[in-house]
This record gives C-alpha cells, structure tokens and sequence, in this order.
C-alpha cells in the first residue's frame, strides 16, 4: 500500500472514531473546540523552560481516550510521522542555550536540553489535542461550530471542499504514481522533470475538476452562498465540559501543581 | 401535458479555444419521453447537454425549456425544472455527507428545513439509498455514488433529468439497479451516453450526433437496425442485438 493510501485509511479510520457514540462524542462541538482552543493557548502559554509543569496537561488526553474510547494507538502515527520536523527545530535549542540550570544528580542539565524537551511535549500534547477533537468530533462538526463561533463562511466552506477533495486527490496521485511505476519499474522516485510534469498534470486535472464541480453547482442553483444544516444544541454538560476543563489548564497554567503535589508530600513525611 | 417540452433551434456554440462543438442541433422533445443521445467521442453530446440547464449557452440559437426560453433571466426556473446528473459523481457529491447533498438543492431553492428533510429521504428512499444518509460521500462505492448523485438531483423534483454517461464505471449489478430506477421515474429522461444496450433498454427515442450536428433522430429499434448509420457514425448495433443476429456456435 503506498503511503498516500495509507493517509487516507488513517483519516477514514479518525471519521470511524467520530461516529462513535459516547460520553464525549455527544458534547457539543463548540464547547470541544472552544476547550481545544483554550488547551492550546494555555500549553502554548508555558515558558521555555517548563517541563514538569506541563505534565498536568496530559490528563486531557488522557482522559478523553478513556471516556470518548479511542485507541491510544491513532495518536501514535500522526505524532511520530511529525517529529522529525519538531526534533529539528528544537535541536538547536542545546547548541544555542548552554547555561547549566539544573542537574539530575552529579549530571549538569542545561536549560537548552530542558526547553528541548520542552518543545516536544508541547508538541506532542497539542497534535494529541488537534487529534482528538477531529477523533471525537468529525470534521464536518469542527467546520459547522466554527462557523457558529463566527469564523468567516467563506473560510469554513473552502475547509469543507478541502477535505473532501483531498481524498479525490489524494487517489488520482496515487493512480499516477501507479502508473509511473509500472512504466519504470527500476527507478525507485521519480525525476525531477517526471515530477514537475506529474504536479502540473494534477495541477490541470484540479483545474478542470473545479470548473466541473462548479458548473455542478450552479445547476443545482448555486448563487454563491451555501447553506449549510447544523442546528447544534449547547446543553449544561457542554458548558461543564468547557468551564471545568478550561479551569483546571488555567490553574496549571498559574500555579506548578507537580511542585505543589511535591512539597505536599515531603511535608507530610515525617 | 406538453408543458415539460424541451426545445433546441438550430442551436450553434464554439468554445473559447474555437472549437465548434455544435453546429445547427434541432430537436423537440415533449413530456415523458426517455431520450438517448449517443455518437462518437466528441461528437458534442456532452455540450448538448449542458445547453440544456443554462450552463452552457448557446452561440447563435434557442433553446426552450418549458416553454421558456433559457438564458440568464429564466436560468432559476430552468435549473428547477432540468436536473442534471454528471458523468463524473465525484464531481456531483462535493458536499461532506450524503445528507447534506441532497440537501443543497432543495436549500439553494429556499425551502424550509422540515420540507427540505422530507425531500431528502424521499430522494433516497426513490433511488435505495436512505442507509447511506449519514456517510461521508467520498467512502461510497462507484455504483453508491452513482445513486446518490442521481437522488441529489430527484430531492430538487425536477420535470427532466438529465444523465450524462450514467452506467460509466458501474457494474452490471449496480447497472442493472440502475435500469430499473430510471424505468420506474415518470420523468422526462434525456440520456447521454456510449452504453447502447443501455439505451436500447431505456430510451423509446434516440438521437444520433455526429460532428454537431443531429445525424438521426428516431425510434430506438429502428436506430439500432441502421447498420449503415451506426457505422457512418462510429457506433455499432448494441450487443445484444449483435447476439440476436450472429450465428449459433454450439
């Protein structure tokens, strides 16, 4: 299976999670957003050099797999295929910031080492955030309580045509790519020309696919405007949902609980 | 009831590049006739059928549909009344569930919603498609699709359909499910395609269009005998009619 394909089975498998119905999926997907929002903030809020800090934060996660029943093991995928990217970011961070500002044992850590890890367990919380939200919401859902949360419609509808699309894409890429292959069976990537020429060709079939997407449209009385369903109903346990999780990453955001847990125990030690 | 006719006077169009795709296509047809159009690749079936709901209009020419004419100030009551489902249903189902394709012609004519439900499963309900309400449209199968696109267009309750290579990418299950669903519409059904079993099953009337130009117009059967004209026109009897008439090996 080519690795496009298996993006899209990875994407058909997040929509199966959504269709789930649990605790979770029935919160309304304004308050999920809205939290996903304020998680995110306040992860991004931390300063540089926060690890232990953050590790609250990581009972959101944790608990929503638990309670919205999605496999940990979706999360996995998405977190490692990134953190190549992130890992080269954050690497820069020890070569750069060498002042010694803890140590583990007689081992001197230097504060780039800790924002280096810093970075990485951000990132890690915030894809697990943006993954669970799509796991436990669906993407249609997302667009619709953006759009009630007053995101501009035309913003919202080109990220519904974005989605659907990617998957029509996504298959005539792989079609060509199939193609490619069998007429040479001995180059393991394509050419530069090859390459060029293939994104031009689906650049060309993009083209042509809009222009016949929107003549589809207009014969369905398209006049420029869609309307799009979605009376979503906010109840009391979606605004639980948002106050009381929007409240515990505030107070980890001002207060260091692991330290305060930490202190907590030793003065109960005799 | 003669209301629902569709009409083209020597119908001309050229494409921006300069290609003349028709070239004096005349024809009339009245309420519930099922018409086939068939003729080579790019013979001009496809941009006959877009003049039919205003997407296309013409370069020199008429074209009438329920007795109005079409053009930028009836397009509205044209698109009501011609339903047209696309070669492609890819490029008919670009909304992110079934439910809401078929929802947004019926939304784009200002119903309200509770009428807007009942066209919905009354649409798939007609072509056998209510379980696939609730399915992102990208995860049906070709012959799903093919149903569904056509129930977008039944949710508007058009008076013509309009079905641009219809069995294209189907199996003979799903196509033979297809035959059936068009044989129980009371529609006025305007087909394009190179199937011509397909035709032969469906259509009473067929059109023939070589170059832009209507090279016959008649009864299916009678079509299909012209052996003479099939081949000026680069098509061939139907199989099933080539079966009836070869010899028996066995």
């Amino acid at each position: 299976m080519s690795p496009i394909e298996s993006a899209l089975l990875d994407l058909n498998r997040l929509e199966d999670l959504a269709r789930q119905d649990t605790a979770l999926h029935r919160i309304d997907p304004c308050a999920k957003v809205l939290t996903t929002l304020v998680f995110l903030v306040a992860v991004a809020s931390f300063n540089k050099y926060a690890v232990a800090a953050l590790l609250p934060l990581c009972i959101y996660p944790i608990v929503l797999i638990a309670v919205g029943n999605l496999q940990p093991s979706f999360l996995f995928k998405p977190i490692l295929l990134a953190l190549p990217f992130v890992f080269c970011m954050a690497i820069f961070n020890p070569l750069f910031d060498r002042v010694i500002i803890m140590s583990i044992g007689p081992a001197p850590i230097s504060g780039g080492w800790v924002s280096f890890c810093s970075i990485l367990l951000r990132f890690a919380l915030s894809v697990s955030a943006a993954l669970l939200l799509l796991a436990s919401t669906g993407f249609y859902p997302i667009c619709l309580a953006l759009r009630r949360l007053g995101v501009p419609r035309v913003f919202t509808l080109q990220l519904l045509f974005l989605y659907r699309y990617l998957f029509v894409l996504a298959e005539e890429t792989t079609r060509v790519a199939r193609a490619h292959a069998l007429r040479a069976p001995e180059q393991r990537r394509m050419k530069p020309s090859v390459f060029a020429s293939v994104v031009g060709s689906l650049l060309l079939r993009t083209l042509g696919r809009a222009r016949c997407i929107h003549t589809a449209m207009l014969s369905r009385g398209f006049t420029g405007r869609i309307s799009q369903s979605g009376q979503l109903d906010f109840y009391c346990r979606d605004a639980l949902f948002l106050v009381g999780w929007s409240a515990f990453f505030v107070m980890a955001r001002l207060f260091n609980l692991p330290q305060i847990l930490g202190e907590g125990i030793l003065n109960c030690l005799p | 009831m003669s209301h629902h006719l569709v009409e083209m006077q020597d119908v001309h169009y050229t494409y921006p590049d300069g290609a003349k795709a028709l070239r004096g296509v005349s024809f009339r047809l009245t309420h519930g006739e099922t018409v086939g159009i068939i003729g080579g690749n790019g013979a001009g079936k496809s941009t006959l059928l877009l003049h039919l709901n205003g997407c296309l209009m013409p370069t020199s020419g008429a074209v009438r549909v329920d007795n109005f004419p079409v053009s930028t100030a009836t397009l509205t009551h044209v698109r009501k009344t011609v339903g047209m489902v696309f070669q492609n249903p890819d490029d008919q189902l670009f909304m992110p569930t079934v439910e809401e394709d078929v929802a947004f012609g019926p939304r784009n004519m200002g119903l309200p919603s509770d009428e807007v439900n009942a066209r919905v499963d009354a649409a798939l309900e007609t072509v056998g498609a209510l379980a696939f309400k609730h399915r992102a449209s990208h995860r049906l199968s070709g012959g799903e699709k093919r149903t569904v696109a056509i129930a977008t267009v039944l949710s508007m309750s058009p008076d013509i359909l309009v079905l641009d290579e219809p069995t294209a990418g189907l199996d003979p299950r799903a196509r033979r499910h297809l035959i059936e669903l068009l044989k129980t519409l009371e529609h006025t059904l305007i087909i394009a395609t190179h199937d011509l079993d397909f035709v032969l099953d469906v259509c009473d009337r067929t059109l023939v269009i070589h170059e832009g130009c209507i090279a016959a117009d008649d009864a299916t059967e009678a079509i299909f005998k012209n052996v003479e004209l099939l081949d000026q026109n680069n098509l061939e009897p139907p199989l099933s009619m080539q079966r009836k008439n070869s010899p028996t090996i066995f």
